[in-house]
């Protein structure tokens, strides 16, 4: 792998007694899209604005092309924001709110002109120039935010929840267009988002970051087959979490109280209390045969699949993703959970 | 859409600031201007004609015919009257500029302190206003003559030798409007700045503005309402100010406010005073409207 665009190293950033930065280490490479997922509150938007120099981390290294950005304040770094309320300058109309970033470079006039009518043919915003920001509505300003943040040609922009104020279908629309711009420039996007629908639609590689820790680095598929910690398999997409204790016969079986489930491989110890994260869709279900018995209890129609809640013991539901068949409220069914089927955690402490 | 009709009770809540503007600014407006269409006699009330309640419609009316614009035509053809205009128009421009730059680090400072602080500097701000306007300006006489706190502290440090004309000059005029009006010019500053969203300045720094940028490029244009507000605030009655020029003034600072005093109380010329003030009212109404106009021009424009 050739050298990081970006690398964090043991960023850790305290405001007052909440620690909103612990240890963070990551890199971004060129032309990568990265995203920086978690609740709110864990501190992902901490995280960006020390990468973009408006909050500096207590301890901890930040590096850009290979350059120390301590001590570099925002105005002089090759670093854009799209900022999540847009931050868009009423003053100013399209033209003039896209053209800021590169009359502060001192660009001469015609590569300037040259430079955002491009940019607004991109976004296609070509026709609303002239445009008062209070006269666009809120999809057309986020694309102003994005024009006007890629305008000067940054090696890095960030996103602070790029979409978050777009309706769902706008949302996924510009999901599209995002990615296409992101391919188009070539330049490396650091998303910051509490959706991880987002982040898995998006990004080339997630970490998923916990009060102030990041969990897990992966790209899509890992995080979502491999989850390495039990928060991860539970933010990202949905899951059952199944209790049980480790039990060794014929090979490691995980005991819960409705069933013996075998399991492939466990490096948990006999008797160690595991949790086992199971994803509907790794639920087979089907109407008769071997498998736990349970009874749908409600169901949810997902278009290609329908979501079934089967409680399998008096405690216990679970999140069953069924691919064809026709399930009816009260239908006796049978689930299997493969061996291969869903990660063991231990128990955390 | 169609308005509902309003209720009494709203119609009476909208009527009340129109009764209170008809009753104690539009109706002496009106009597100003009818006395500055009359002539001046030695009589009490110095001025003829008056419509007495007693008369006749006819009486009125040959009252009507003798009404004249004499009182107009002197304020052109006499250039004391032209001069006292442009000079009062000329100190209260500077002082407003003054003002102006001296409000506008105090309000930026203000809207950037701690948000629990901003309270008790609005107060700071405004607390002049707990002492006497008049005891206010006195002050600065004992600051700025000649063996004042000001010339005395200069020459015991041995920066001069004879002390500086300060008193009596228009400066010190400048300088007492300056000081009395800065609330004014600070607060609709300090509002516009405190409502300014912090992300705008970050956007800006990120690409790539200088902090003297940001100030220049969003900071100042942004409160272009407040400054607008603070000036008329201070311009306005700066133009017509009496109590300063007379008690920092000297004999030849030539203010509309002191002629307007002259003409009514040392020359008892009621309609000439009337008619100077007529004008003065004109001369500031006339921008203001404009600006006005400017202003709802460009909200249908944006809309």
């Amino acid at each position: 792998m050739s050298a990081p665009l970006l690398s964090v190293q043991g960023a850790t950033k305290a405001f007052g007694a909440t620690v909103a930065l612990d240890d963070v280490s990551l890199h971004v490479g060129a032309g990568e899209f990265f995203a920086l997922l978690g609740p709110s509150g864990c501190g992902k938007t901490t995280l960006m604005r020390c990468i973009a120099g408006f909050e500096t981390p207590d301890s901890g290294r930040l590096t850009l092309r290979g350059e120390d950005l301590a001590g570099v304040p925002p105005h002089k770094r090759p670093v854009n924001m799209m900022f999540q309320s847009y931050a868009l300058f009423p003053h100013l109309d399209v033209f003039e709110n896209v053209a800021f970033g590169l009359r502060r470079k001192g660009e001469a006039k015609e590569a300037i002109e040259a430079r955002v009518g491009e940019l607004l043919e991109m976004t296609q915003l070509a026709p609303f120039g002239a445009r008062r920001i209070n006269e666009l509505s809120g999809g057309q300003r986020q694309r102003v935010a994005l024009a006007r943040a890629l305008a000067p040609r940054p090696a890095l922009l960030l996103l602070d929840e790029p979409l978050g104020a777009l309706d769902r279908k706008l949302r996924e629309e510009t999901q599209f267009q995002l990615k296409e711009i992101q391919r188009k420039t070539q330049t490396s996007f650091v998303i910051v988002t509490h959706d991880q629908d987002e982040a898995l639609a998006l990004a080339d590689r997630i970490a998923v970051m916990r009060a102030g820790r990041v969990e897990q680095i992966a790209p899509p598929l890992d995080l979502y087959e491999n989850p390495a910690t039990r928060f991860v398999a539970g933010f990202v997409g949905e899951t059952n979490f199944v209790e049980g204790v480790v039990a060794r016969r014929d090979g490691p079986v995980l005991q819960t109280s409705f069933a013996r489930l075998p399991r492939a491989t466990c490096a948990l110890p006999e008797g160690a209390r595991a949790t086992l994260s199971i994803r509907p869709e790794r639920i087979e279900v089907a109407r008769d045969g071997a498998g736990i018995p349970g009874r749908v209890e409600d169901f949810v129609f997902r278009g290609e699949y329908t979501l079934l809640r089967v409680r399998v013991s008096p405690e216990i539901v679970l999140r069953v993703g069924a691919y064809d068949g026709r399930y009816q409220i009260g239908d006796e069914v049978k689930l299997t959970i493969g061996p291969e089927a869903g990660v063991l955690f231990a128990e955390e402490a | 859409m169609r308005a509902r009709p309003l209720t009494l009770g709203q119609r009476l809540t909208l009527a009340a600031p129109y009764l209170w503007i008809a009753a104690f600014f539009l109706a002496p407006m009106l009597l100003i201007a009818k006395i500055s269409l009359s002539h001046s006699v030695l009589a009490r009330p110095p001025y003829e004609p008056r419509f007495l309640p007693t008369d006749s419609l006819s009486d009125w009316w040959a009252k009507a015919q003798t009404l004249t614009f004499d009182n107009y035509r002197a304020l052109v053809s006499d250039s004391l009257y032209f001069d006292a205009y442009v000079s009062s128009l000329a100190i209260a421009g500077v002082a407003t500029l003054v003002t102006l730059v001296v409000a506008y680090p105090f309000a930026l400072a203000m809207a950037r302190s701690p948000r629990a602080w901003r309270p008790f500097l609005i107060g700071l701000a405004a607390a002049p206003f707990w002492t006497s306007f008049l005891i206010r300006v006195y002050a600065w006489i004992a600051l700025l003559k000649d063996e004042g706190l000001i010339n005395n502290a200069l020459m015991a440090l041995g920066l001069i030798d004879a002390p500086i004309q300060m008193f009596a000059t228009n400066g010190a005029v400048v300088v007492g409007i300056v000081y009395s009006y800065l609330p004014f010019m600070l607060l609709p500053i300090y509002a516009a700045l405190e409502g300014q969203d912090a992300g705008l300045r970050e956007a800006a720094a990120d690409l790539g503005a200088s902090p003297v940028d940001v100030f220049l490029r969003v900071t100042l244009p942004l409160s272009r309402e407040g400054v607008i507000a603070g000036a008329l605030l201070v311009f306005i009655p700066a133009v017509g100010e009496f109590v300063i020029p007379d008690l920092l003034g000297g004999s030849d600072t030539l203010m509309i406010g002191r002629i307007l005093w002259n003409d009514f109380f040392a020359n008892h010329d009621w309609p000439a005073a009337s008619a100077a003030a007529i004008a003065l009212v004109t001369i500031l109404l006339v921008p203001l409207v404009l600006w006005e106009r400017a202003r709802l021009h460009e909200g249908q424009e944006r809309r």
